[in-house]
């Protein structure tokens, strides 16, 4: 399963309405062969002082369940216009979701976090399994996750 | 109407529903295992309690969950190992990794959602709809049919696809009621349609205190083990955060240091609800009704083919009407009572010359009349009649259905039926005075057409073409009946030396000449008909086939009758004369409600001359024993005591329990049978008491006799015919 966006209007905060300042950011989440119904998925942003900045995307269309990737939860309060527009199928097990974003480019090697949150029904919540920064020094370097997450990687 | 609403969308879906169905029936005997593999949860154990003791085990622990299936489960993370374990609830140790199996989970899924992701859950939310719409107009037929709600427990008559219809359908409805209404609610829940409870976390500040054992904490001592749902434990990175406790009254949020509840959230009545349906949907927690939903879905693949046999019955019985506008639209609507689909053909005539001639024109079973019908301008009726002037088939509910509907349509009355009998076209009479006494202008007076005569029937056209003002040409030809090849076999003739000829004929299909042996006979049963046509009567059409009572079933191999030959009779004739080798064109009518019932009460078998033919092939067919006592009649013992041989042999073999004859012309006990019924009057009505069936067979003036003599020894009981007959303890076979 993938998901190639173009540059989407997504979280206002997050992504640069002028693309000359902006560069193109592939998010790629690759799920372990876990072998249950499919995984919700979240991943979203933190500053460098630890607080919400927005979210990138959700796999995963029942706000029901939401509570269960906690972290997230926590932070961005669970409010549905956190995700408004960039909400989509949950990922099956084994599969991987890639999205491309264009970021602005004062938030690369500022602190910024990604951090990634699974759950599975019937199965384990895992809040911020993945967390990597938003670093050059760190594009295309896969990192493992604690949970779901076979290999999670940051392109530029 | 309603019993094309039950039919098509039943046939439609029954694959879609098989499937929901059967997958229910694997995952309803989960609860009951469950609870056999799932250890108990002490009635005193509370949430601290289970807490401390996974949290000595497990330090990293993040949640405790009381799932659905009964099992306590604790999600944990300590560095390198992570997991889900399960818990017994009497001492928090591990009983091992918690998984639920590939197999359920696939089942599971098959079950919401065929495997189809959003789209399949769709589908199985029609489904459950469709299973919703099934039961109750199911159980409305059913209803209909047996004489009104009060009497949807009375037994079930009919063939035995119609049988097992019904009783299973309506063992099975309550159950499937359930599981449709529960599964739609948390269809709608899934798509968002019922009222979301917005999980507003209150804001609440944590005393940021060291964190207290699990154990002491008081906001988990006050909640008790079997209502948790769900404990989330502090992040402990964060000494802001707090416990959060679901549990069956609502949510609590606990300080982890001074183990105050900081805030409670109860349980919102939409939530309390969903618990509720998904008990009920899924029987976890309720092993015993999910097993009973279980047992009633497994009768939805039974009642699928039955349905689909009953369908397809129907609908290769009754000719096919084209051009057959809606009840609204129509300005001419013909209705039909029909016992065999003779009157069928009719009615496809008229509504073919009358489209011809410019109308719209709308044909219905007489059974289906409903407002719509009674609104058009002009309303048809062609009705046969059956046995003592009764309604056929699909007219038995017309008289008292159109007592509660209105309109009063220009109507005309056409009778089908056989001079020849005592109640010619009494149905139709009955029919044309009930939509008099309504107030119904009459296009035509009600008329009559004999045995099937295409010119009578084409002379009524031509008087109703005259009210319509244009004309109006019925040209009938009846479609003849599939008939098919038989051969006589064996041929037994008695009571020539009493003036009453009867033969015994047996017959079975032609030799197949690559076999060397007879080849298959169609299906009947003993009690079913057999309709011959003669041969020599001009066009195939117009040859009026005979019926005669089956004696034997498609187990004995051969297709055995007893005729009585008729003086000038032509059919009766034709038999009497045929010789071995030589064949006849037949085709069975089924018979179902001049049969035994089921089970082993005793019965009680009352017949004269040929009318023994069924009787004793009810007695042939009784391996099982059950009590039998036939009553019949003869002329002479000595020429025409038919099955003499055959009867003694059974009561050998106890198949049949006594034997009472009468000979009329034996000069010193010159008896009938009804006299022998007078004389055994208290037997009888001992047998009555006990629950027997009295089936009789033979010509009408024994059948009237047998009535007379049978009334003083039922009433005692407090019973009557007519109240044994409407049970179906009481039925004939009578010509």
């Amino acid at each position: 399963m993938k998901f190639v966006l173009p540059a989407v209007a997504a979280t206002a905060t997050l992504l640069s309405p002028v693309l000359a300042e902006a560069r193109q950011v592939t998010f790629e989440t690759t799920l372990k062969p876990y072998g249950g119904n499919g995984a919700y998925v979240v991943l979203y942003v933190t500053d460098a002082a630890g607080a919400y900045k927005g979210t990138l995307w959700m796999a995963g269309g029942k706000a029901k369940y939401y509570r269960h990737l906690s972290d997230w939860q926590r932070a961005s309060g669970g409010r549905p216009t956190e995700i408004d527009g960039i909400t989509g199928a949950s990922i099956g097990s084994g599969k991987t979701l890639k999205i491309t974003l264009d970021l602005a480019d004062a938030m690369i090697d500022a602190g910024y976090q990604v951090h990634v949150d699974t759950a599975v029904e019937d199965g384990m919540d895992n809040p911020s399994e993945v967390v990597a920064p938003l670093a050059s020094a760190a594009s295309g370097k896969p990192v493992a996750g604690k949970g779901y997450v076979k290999s999670f990687t940051v392109t530029f | 109407m309603l019993r094309r609403l039950h039919g098509l969308p039943g046939i439609a879906l029954a694959l879609v529903l098989a499937v929901t169905a059967l997958t229910g029936v694997v995952l309803s005997v989960q609860p009951a295992l469950d609870r056999a593999a799932v250890p108990a949860i002490p009635a005193a154990a509370s949430v601290a309690d289970v807490a401390a003791q996974v949290a000595a085990r497990h330090p990293g622990v993040s949640a405790i969950r009381l799932r659905a299936d009964g099992s306590l489960t604790a999600a944990f993370d300590e560095g390198g190992t992570r997991g889900v374990e399960r818990i017994d609830p009497a001492t928090g140790a591990g009983l091992g990794p918690y998984a639920v199996s590939d197999t359920i989970r696939f089942i599971t899924n098959l079950h919401r959602a065929f495997l189809l992701g959003d789209a399949g859950r769709v589908g199985a939310a029609i489904g459950a709809l469709a299973m919703l719409g099934l039961s109750l107009s199911g159980l409305l037929l059913l209803a209909r049919r047996l004489g009104g709600m009060s009497a949807l427990l009375r037994p079930i008559r009919g063939t035995p696809a119609q049988r097992w219809h019904g009783e299973l359908g309506r063992l099975a409805a309550v159950g499937l009621l359930l599981s449709s209404l529960t599964g739609l609610w948390m269809s709608a829940g899934t798509f968002g349609l019922l009222p979301e409870t917005v999980a507003t976390t209150p804001a609440v500040t944590a005393s940021g205190g060291a964190p207290a054992p699990v154990g002491t904490l008081t906001g988990l001592n006050t909640v008790k083990l079997r209502d948790l749902r769900e404990l989330t434990f502090p992040d402990p990175a964060d000494p802001t955060d707090v416990f959060t406790l679901v549990a069956a009254d609502g949510e609590r949020l606990v300080d982890a240091a001074t183990g105050a509840t900081l805030a409670m959230t109860p349980a919102t009545t939409l939530e309390r609800m969903n618990d509720l349906v998904r008990t009920l949907h899924t029987g976890r927690g309720a092993w015993v009704l999910g097993l009973f939903l279980g047992l009633a879905s497994a009768m939805v693949p039974v009642l699928g083919g039955t349905g689909l046999v009953l369908w397809l019955r129907r609908r290769a019985a009754r000719p096919r009407i084209t051009a057959n506008v809606p009840a609204r639209a129509a300005d001419t609507v013909i209705l039909v009572g029909s016992e065999g689909n003779s009157t069928w053909g009719f009615a496809g005539t008229l509504h073919k010359a009358l489209v011809a001639a410019g109308h719209k024109v709308h044909t219905a079973a007489m059974n289906d009349v409903s407002a719509a019908h009674l609104a058009a301008p002009r309303v048809l009726v062609l009705a046969a009649t059956y046995g003592e002037g009764a309604a056929p088939q699909s007219a038995r509910l017309f008289l008292s259905r159109l007592a509660k509907l209105p309109g009063q349509p220009a109507v005309a009355v056409l009778g089908f039926g056989d001079r020849s009998f005592p109640h010619f076209c009494r149905f139709a009479r009955d029919v044309a005075d009930a939509l008099d006494a309504r107030g119904c202008p009459q296009l035509l007076p009600m008329k009559r057409v004999d045995r099937r005569s295409p010119q009578e029937f084409a002379q009524w056209g031509h008087d109703l073409g005259d009210v319509l003002g244009h004309d109006l040409t019925l040209t009938h030809v009846a479609e003849p009946p599939k008939t098919t090849r038989l051969v006589l076999v064996g041929r037994e003739l008695y009571g020539e030396a009493v003036g009453a000829p009867v033969a015994i004929l047996r017959f079975t299909a032609p030799v197949d000449p690559r076999t060397g042996a007879p080849g298959p006979l169609p299906a009947f049963e003993a009690g079913d008909l057999v309709g011959i046509v003669p041969p020599g009567q001009g066009r195939p059409g117009d040859a009026m086939p005979r019926f005669y009572s089956l004696a034997s079933s498609t187990r004995d191999d051969v297709l055995e009758i007893c005729v009585r030959l008729r003086e000038g009779g032509l059919c009766s004739t034709f038999l009497h004369g045929l010789r071995p080798g030589e064949g006849i064109d037949a085709f069975i009518r089924e018979n179902p409600t001049f049969r035994p019932a089921k089970g082993r009460g005793p019965l009680i078998l009352i017949g004269a001359g040929a009318g023994i033919g069924p009787l004793a092939g009810f007695v042939r067919a009784n391996a099982a024993g059950r009590p039998v006592h036939l009553y019949w009649g003869g002329r002479s013992a000595a020429s025409d005591f038919l099955y003499e041989h055959e009867l003694a042999q059974h009561l050998a073999e106890r198949r049949l329990t006594t034997l009472r004859t009468a000979f009329s012309r034996d000069a010193d006990e010159s008896a009938y049978v009804q006299d022998r019924i007078a004389a055994d009057a208290p037997r009888l009505r001992e047998l009555v008491k006990q629950g027997a069936q009295i089936l009789v067979c033979g010509g009408r003036d024994m059948a009237e006799a047998v009535t007379r003599a049978l009334e003083p020894v039922v009433r005692p009981l407090g019973l009557d015919l007519p109240t044994l007959k409407s049970s179906g303890r009481y039925v004939e076979d009578v010509y």
